[in-house]
């Protein structure tokens, strides 16, 4: 493929732009189609968000389910860091009794298939209390997140030198001290990584709050978009639907692009060593 | 790997092991309460007359077993998710592997190449299968004048609903195998490429002598996953189809759910199905994992 004469790269050129326009087409077309105007939407005719304007006011309102999947979002992916970062250290860095079997078993949850998980936790979530509650659907989806995060984390604490931190502990610092200020700035880009992965998998969750969740007004953004369909007379509005993918897929499409080499390096890591 | 490095000796020490132990706590509680209790719970579920409202009622293995094989869904459900997860587990490594193949060398065009097969990978499964509810739609979608002007529907037989759920997942997914590949073919060494140049290997050649047996490993990585994703299938077809025509899309997890929750509410029943899906997942992956020889390899 070097130096031929670019004559013998066209059909390259058009085959590949025409596989990559294959997978732009789907999400573009969506976008165009929310604003574009149809008989039976909001946007009957000519161009606008009249479409949006209906999803806004859907049943509780746009905002309530938007907050409810932040929450969740944002919860989920505050433990996910949180418990992964001190598993890491811990599995990175201490000998203490029971860690490779603590280790295998959260590597464990990944063999397991989420229904097999959901139907009892909705009985466990019900006897706590936790039942019908977006801190439940949390817990649980922080806890699908355990596998790979703590996997990361103790990579990434097992890549810092073992120097740096012991260097702190002989200056007095404690260990937690020399987690904090020694080694977490070292860790950022697996942190980033978690973080961004228990997002999307948070944000996206569809099985989880669907199990857990009864009341209409705690539904998250999926759930929601996806009763939008059924619900005037079985009539399904087109319009409002697109309207709800587009903001369901925005969010993920633009940290994606943002944190894209992030995204790539998760893999990869996880990959070779998988 | 624990005892390389000297530590220091007494009290100190004790004090180090067990601080570990602390920093472990959290993700001990969370296994613990989240993961290994409703393991145990959904074995007891399975072996007790369970409805979903009333409660635990006692034991009564084996009947739940012997109620969950005898579902008139039970093997439909079984037969359809074997061939969904054969279909989409060929056409998604293949696809991967191709994609890699295109895009494995650096540049501008190929990395605007990875960036377009990678986005969809950033959608959830339930908006990827919503947006592509309303694609396929005969009202809204961009083919419904011709749809109309065929009397075809994406949808409307067993067939077109599972190529067409097919399609969907194969949009989403081929970006992730295709980093999974690429991670595998960057992993073969140069020299090795080289080596058969010089042997007179032609492009075909190389790659079904060199590049397929190098990348053993990550083909038996990504068929694992890509199986177990299949034989767990939910949410596409439980957007896109609802099981439909006539029950024909039915998987075995939706089938799960729908004893569990919807009508039948027996979680007891809907507990024996997953103990016998877990067992069956584990089994299958062993299978595949010493096919592919995988213990030799590392």
């Amino acid at each position: 493929m070097k130096k031929r004469p670019t004559l013998f790269q066209m059909p390259f050129y058009v085959f590949t732009g025409a596989c990559a326009i294959l997978f732009l087409y789907p999400l573009i077309w969506t976008g165009v189609a929310s604003v574009s105007p149809r008989s039976g939407t909001a946007q009957a005719t000519g161009y606008g968000f009249a479409n949006y304007v209906t999803l806004a006011h859907y049943q509780d309102g746009i905002w309530r389910y938007l907050g409810n999947s932040a929450y969740v979002s944002l919860l989920a992916v505050a433990l996910t860091l949180v418990i992964s970062t001190l598993g890491g250290y811990a599995f990175a860095r201490f000998a203490f009794p029971g860690k490779n079997i603590l280790f295998m078993t959260t590597l464990a949850i990944l063999m397991v298939p989420y229904t097999t998980l959901l139907i009892p936790l909705y009985v466990i979530l019900n006897a706590v209390h936790l039942q019908n509650s977006l801190t439940g659907v949390a817990l649980v989806l922080s806890m699908f997140q355990l596998p790979f995060a703590t996997f990361m984390m103790r990579i990434s604490f097992e890549a810092l030198p073992r120097e740096l931190d012991e260097a702190a502990l002989i200056d007095g610092a404690s260990t937690f001290g020399a987690l904090w200020r020694v080694l977490l700035p070292g860790v950022k880009p697996g942190l980033i990584t978690v973080g961004l992965f228990a997002f999307l998998a948070a944000w996206n969750d569809f099985m989880a709050p669907l199990i857990l969740i009864n009341d209409t007004p705690k539904l998250t953004m999926p759930l929601a978009i996806a009763n939008l369909r059924v619900q005037v007379q079985g009539v399904v509005d087109y319009g409002a639907t697109e309207a709800g993918v587009v903001i369901l897929a925005l969010p993920c499409c633009l940290l994606f692009l943002l944190l894209q080499r992030h995204y790539v390096r998760g893999f990869m890591s996880g990959a070779l060593k998988g | 790997m624990s005892t390389t490095t000297a530590r220091p000796p007494g009290p100190r020490r004790h004090a180090t092991r067990w601080r570990g132990a602390v920093y472990a706590a959290p993700t001990l509680v969370m296994v613990l309460v989240l993961f290994v209790a409703p393991l145990v719970l959904v074995l007891t579920m399975s072996a007790s007359k369970w409805p979903l409202l009333a409660g635990n009622q006692g034991f009564n293995l084996p009947a739940n077993y012997a109620k969950a094989i005898d579902h008139r869904l039970f093997m439909n459900s079984i037969v359809f998710t074997l061939k969904y997860t054969v279909l989409a587990t060929v056409l998604l490594l293949a696809i991967g592997l191709a994609l890699g193949l295109l895009v494995q060398e650096s540049g501008r065009w190929r990395g605007f190449l990875r960036t377009s097969f990678l986005l969809p990978s950033a959608l959830g499964l339930a908006s990827a299968s919503l947006l592509f509810y309303v694609l396929y739609s005969p009202i809204a979608g961009p083919f419904a004048s011709l749809m109309q002007k065929f009397g075809w529907s994406f949808l409307g037989t067993p067939n077109s609903a599972l190529f067409s759920t097919t399609f969907l997942i194969v949009w989403r997914y081929a970006g992730f195998y295709m980093l999974l590949m690429l991670v595998g073919l960057q992993g073969i060494p140069v020299d090795v490429y080289e080596a058969a140049a010089i042997d007179g290997a032609d492009k075909r050649k190389t790659f079904f002598h060199v590049t397929l047996p190098l990348l053993r490993p990550t083909l038996a990585l990504t068929t694992v996953m890509c199986v177990t994703g299949s034989l767990l299938a939910f949410e596409q077809f439980y957007i896109l189809t609802k099981g439909g025509p006539d029950n024909s899309t039915i998987t075995i997890v939706q089938l799960i759910y729908s004893v569990a929750f919807q009508g039948q509410n027996d979680l007891g029943v809907a507990g024996a199905l997953s103990v016998i899906v877990l067992v069956a997942l584990v089994a299958i992956n062993v299978v595949q994992l010493r096919a592919f020889n995988v213990n030799e390899q590392s």
